[in-house]
C-alpha cells in the first residue's frame, strides 16, 4: 500500500490545511471573496467530496467543479448513434460500464440492451478485440470514449487489429482532450477562475507542457494533482502559494506517476492512429474547436464511423432538457444544489442533464456525497 | 433421515450422457433418474411424497414464532472461490431467518437447470448444498426440478425457502433500534463481491480474495447469548452495508455515524475498489451482518463474535444518534463528513 496510505494520513492532513488557512490569510481571500479553483478531473471532483475536502479547506477557497467527466459532456446525438448501432442485426456493442446509463433521445445503452441489443460491458478495449476473434460471424463495435487517459489503449487495440487483419472490428471513436476546453473557458467572458488543479491521469500521458498556455497566455497558475487526499490538498496549497507569491507556473504535484514529457508509447500510438475533428461538441457547452479525435485514413476499415456510415454531426443536434443547467454548473456560474432540476426532476435514478449521469460528474457528486439532502433537510 | 452428504452409490449410474437434456425435465423416466441419483439421494432419499411433512417440538412452546423465507440465487460464475451457487443458496436463506432472531430448521430447494449444463457440475453443486446445510443444521426436505431451453436461463438457478423457529421472548426488529446503540459488524466488507467480479475472468485480475459465503445462526446464537438485549440483525447482501444500514436507520428513525477508520476492508478489496471506481460499502457480502446492540452490551457483543470462526473481523464501526435528516453517515479520517445513501441502480465500473 505504499503509495496510498501516505497520502491519506490525517496528520499529515492536518499540517496542510493549517499552511492553507495561512495563505489565504496572507493572500485576504474570505467567504464573500473567494478564490475559485478549477479542478478538471471528475476524479478529483469525487475526491474531494469523498472526503469531504469541500468543508474542511478555508471558506476562502471555492472549488469549481471542471468539465473532467468524459460520461458527462458526451453529446446526447452520439449516445443516439451508438443506440442505433447497437440495435443492427448481427452486432456486438461493447462500451465501459459507466456509460450505459447515459440518456439518449430515445434511450440509454441500459435500456436498449433491456430491448434486446447485445451490449455488453467490457473493462479494456482488448477485451472487445477478443470478442471478436471469439465472434468472427458478428460485428464487433467497440464504444471508444474517454480523455487522454483511455484514448492509448484504443488506439493499441486498433493497431493490433490491423496487424491481425480483424475485419469485424471497429472503434465509434468518441475520445477527447484536455487542453481545448481549458482554453474556452479560460476565453468564456463570464468566466472568474484564479487557478487550476490539473488532471493528473490525463498527464501521465500528455505530460505537463500542453497546459503552458494557462500559465503563460492567461496568467493562471496549474498544478497536475494526484488523487487522494493528500495530493489534492497539497495541489490546492501549491496553486495558492503561486497566487501569493504573484506567480503563474505550470507545477507537477503528481511527479511520482507523472513524467514532465509524458509517456512517448502512448503519445507515438494517439499519433499514428488519430487526427484532431475541426470541431466536437461538448455537452453543456457546446462545440470546441480541434477538442475531439477521429480515427485517420490508414484505420479506415477499423472506424465504426466508416464502416457504418456514420457521420460526425449528420444527426441533428439535441437540446438539453428544459431547465437543465449542467452548463452553467460546469462553468462555475451555478452550483448544482442552485440548478431547479437538481434533485427534482434530476437525479441519478432519473438524470436528466450530464452531470448527474456517471459517478464522477459534479451534481452526482453533490447528490451522493451530501447535496440533495442538504437541500431537502434546509427546506 | 435425511443423508447431508453425498454416498457413493453401489449402483451404475442410469443417467445416460453428461449434460442436462430437456428429457431430463420431461416428467418421465430420464426426470425420475435425474431426480433420484442427483437431488433426493442426497438430500433426502426416502418417500416420494411431493411433500414434506414436519414435527418440531420447539414449534409447540408458548410464545415461540415460525419463521418463514425465501430467495433466488442467480450468480456467474456459478462456481467461484470460498462458495458456488449451492453453498450460497443455502447460507443466504439460512441467514435470512437467523438474522430475524429464528433458529433455521427446513429448507426446500428448487432448480431451474439450462439444457446443456453439465451433470457433474450439478452433483457438485449439490454436495456443496448437502454439506453447507449440515454445517448449518438444517434439513433440505422438499424441492423441485424443471429443465429449460438453452438460452433461456444461465446454467442453473436456484430458489431456496426455509421455515425456522424464533424462540419465545426473542424480538429483533429494527424499529428497536435506540440512540446510542453501537453498530457491529462480524467480518470484513466486499470480499463476496470483489470475488465475484474477479472470477468473471473479465478483468485480468487475479485476487486471492474468496467469498465470505457462509452461515451465520451459530455465530447470532452465540452473540445473543453474550448480549440478550441485542436491537436488530441484517445481512449486508445486495448492496452492501450501505444499503442494510439505511434500511434499518430509516425503519428506526435513527442516524447511523460510521467511523471511516473502523470499517473492516481487505486491502485487496480497497485496491479493486479503486482500480474500478466502486465503494466497498456496496459490494455484496454473503457472511457478513450488521447488529445493533446497546452500548453496554456490545463488547461483550464483539468478544463473542471474534470468538467464533464467523467473526474473526468482527469490529464496531459506529453508533446510532437520534435522527438528523441524514441516516447513514461516515466520518473519514480527516474529519470530514460523507453521505453513504443507498445505491442507485447497479454500480457501475467508472471509465478511468
Amino acid at each position: 500500500m505504499r503509495y496510498v496510505q501516505e497520502f491519506r494520513d490525517p496528520k499529515a492532513a492536518q499540517g496542510v490545511l493549517r499552511a492553507i488557512e495561512a495563505v489565504c490569510t496572507e493572500i485576504g481571500c474570505t467567504a464573500d471573496d473567494p478564490l475559485r479553483i478549477m479542478e478538471i478531473c471528475g476524479g478529483h471532483t469525487h475526491a474531494i467530496f469523498r472526503y469531504g475536502l469541500d468543508k474542511l479547506v478555508p471558506a476562502g477557497i471555492e472549488f469549481i467543479h471542471g468539465p473532467g467527466c468524459p460520461v458527462c459532456v458526451l453529446p446526447m446525438a452520439r449516445v443516439d448513434d451508438c443506440v442505433e448501432i447497437a440495435e443492427q442485426p448481427g452486432v456486438i456493442f461493447c462500451t465501459f460500464g459507466d456509460a450505459m446509463r447515459v440518456p439518449g433521445t430515445r434511450k440509454s445503452l441500459l435500456q436498449a440492451k433491456a430491448d434486446g441489443a447485445d451490449i455488453r460491458m467490457v473493462y479494456s478495449p482488448l477485451d472487445a478485440l477478443e470478442l471478436a476473434r471469439r465472434n468472427p460471424d458478428r460485428e464487433v463495435v467497440f464504444f471508444g470514449l474517454g480523455f487522454e487517459t483511455t484514448t492509448p489503449s484504443t488506439a493499441l487495440t486498433l493497431q493490433q487489429a490491423k496487424r491481425e487483419e480483424i475485419g469485424n472490428f471497429s472503434v465509434f471513436c468518441n475520445h477527447i482532450t484536455v487542453p481545448p476546453p481549458i482554453r474556452a473557458l479560460l476565453e468564456d467572458p463570464h468566466m472568474i477562475l484564479d487557478g487550476f488543479v490539473g488532471p493528473g491521469h490525463v498527464s501521465m500521458v500528455t505530460g505537463i507542457h500542453c497546459y503552458d498556455f494557462v500559465a503563460d497566455e492567461f496568467g493562471k497558475p496549474i498544478v497536475v494533482a494526484g488523487f487522494e487526499p493528500l495530493d489534492l490538498l497539497q495541489s490546492v496549497l501549491m496553486v495558492l502559494r503561486q497566487i501569493a507569491e504573484g506567480r503563474a507556473e505550470v507545477e507537477n504535484q503528481y511527479a511520482r506517476v507523472v513524467p514532465e514529457h509524458g509517456n512517448p508509447v502512448s503519445l507515438a500510438a494517439i499519433a499514428d492512429v488519430y487526427e484532431p475533428r475541426p470541431s466536437f461538441e461538448w455537452r453543456g457547452l457546446g462545440e470546441i474547436d480541434a477538442s475531439g479525435l477521429r480515427i485517420r485514413e490508414g484505420y479506415r476499415a477499423w472506424d465504426t464511423e466508416a464502416k457504418f456510415g456514420i457521420g460526425y454531426g449528420a444527426r441533428p443536434k439535441v437540446a438539453e432538457p428544459e431547465g437543465c443547467a449542467c452548463g452553467a454548473v460546469m462553468t462555475g456560474r451555478m452550483k448544482p444544489v442552485a440548478c431547479p432540476q437538481f434533485g427534482r426532476g434530476c437525479t441519478p435514478d432519473t438524470p436528466l442533464g450530464a452531470l448527474m449521469v456517471s459517478s464522477e460528474g459534479a451534481c452526482a457528486a453533490y447528490w451522493t456525497y451530501g447535496g440533495a439532502r442538504a437541500v431537502a433537510a434546509a427546506e | 433421515m435425511n443423508a447431508l452428504t453425498p454416498k457413493p452409490s453401489r449402483h451404475p449410474s442410469r443417467l445416460r450422457g453428461d449434460r442436462v437434456t430437456l428429457a431430463h425435465g420431461g416428467g418421465g423416466k430420464a426426470m425420475r433418474d435425474l431426480i433420484d441419483e442427483v437431488f433426493t439421494s442426497v438430500f433426502e432419499p426416502a418417500g416420494t411424497e411431493d411433500q414434506a411433512r414436519l414435527m418440531h417440538s420447539a414449534l409447540q412452546a408458548p410464545g415461540a414464532q415460525l419463521a418463514f423465507t425465501t430467495d433466488s440465487f442467480v450468480v456467474t460464475p456459478v462456481e467461484f472461490p470460498g462458495g458456488d451457487i449451492g453453498k450460497l443458496a443455502v447460507c443466504g436463506t439460512v441467514n435470512d431467518l437467523a438474522v430475524g432472531g429464528a433458529q433455521p430448521l427446513w429448507l426446500s430447494a428448487a432448480f431451474i437447470i439450462e439444457e446443456g449444463c453439465e451433470i457433474t457440475l450439478l452433483r457438485r453443486v449439490v454436495a456443496s448444498m448437502a454439506r453447507e446445510a449440515a454445517n448449518a443444521g438444517v434439513r433440505i426436505v422438499t424441492g423441485d426440478t424443471k429443465v429449460v431451453e438453452k438460452g433461456s436461463c444461465d446454467t442453473l438457478f436456484i430458489t431456496t425457502s426455509g421455515v425456522g423457529v424464533i424462540p419465545a421472548g426473542r424480538d429483533m426488529a429494527a424499529a428497536n433500534i435506540r440512540p446510542g446503540d453501537a453498530v457491529l459488524v462480524n467480518g470484513v466488507l466486499g470480499d463476496h463481491g470483489a470475488t465475484i467480479l474477479a472470477a468473471r475472468g473479465d478483468l485480468a485480475l487475479s485476487s486471492p480474495i474468496e467469498s465470505d459465503c457462509q452461515s451465520l445462526n451459530a455465530l447470532i446464537e452465540a452473540v445473543l447469548a453474550a448480549a440478550p438485549d441485542a436491537r436488530a440483525c441484517r445481512d449486508a447482501t445486495r448492496g452492501g452495508l450501505a444499503s442494510a444500514l439505511n434500511e434499518m436507520a430509516a425503519e428506526a428513525g435513527v442516524t447511523v455515524t460510521l467511523e471511516d477508520a473502523d470499517l473492516p476492508i481487505r486491502d485487496e478489496v480497497r485496491g479493486m475498489c479503486e482500480l474500478l471506481g466502486l465503494d466497498p460499502l456496496y459490494l455484496a457480502n454473503e457472511g457478513t451482518l450488521v447488529m445493533f446492540v446497546p452500548e453496554k452490551q456490545a463488547e461483550a457483543a464483539l468478544a463473542a463474535m471474534r470468538a467464533r470462526p464467523e467473526g474473526q473481523g468482527a469490529a464496531i464501526i459506529g453508533y446510532a444518534a437520534a435522527a438528523g435528516p441524514i441516516p447513514v453517515v461516515c466520518r473519514t479520517a480527516f474529519g470530514g463528513t460523507r453521505i453513504v445513501d443507498m445505491l442507485v441502480g447497479e454500480q457501475l465500473p467508472r471509465i478511468c
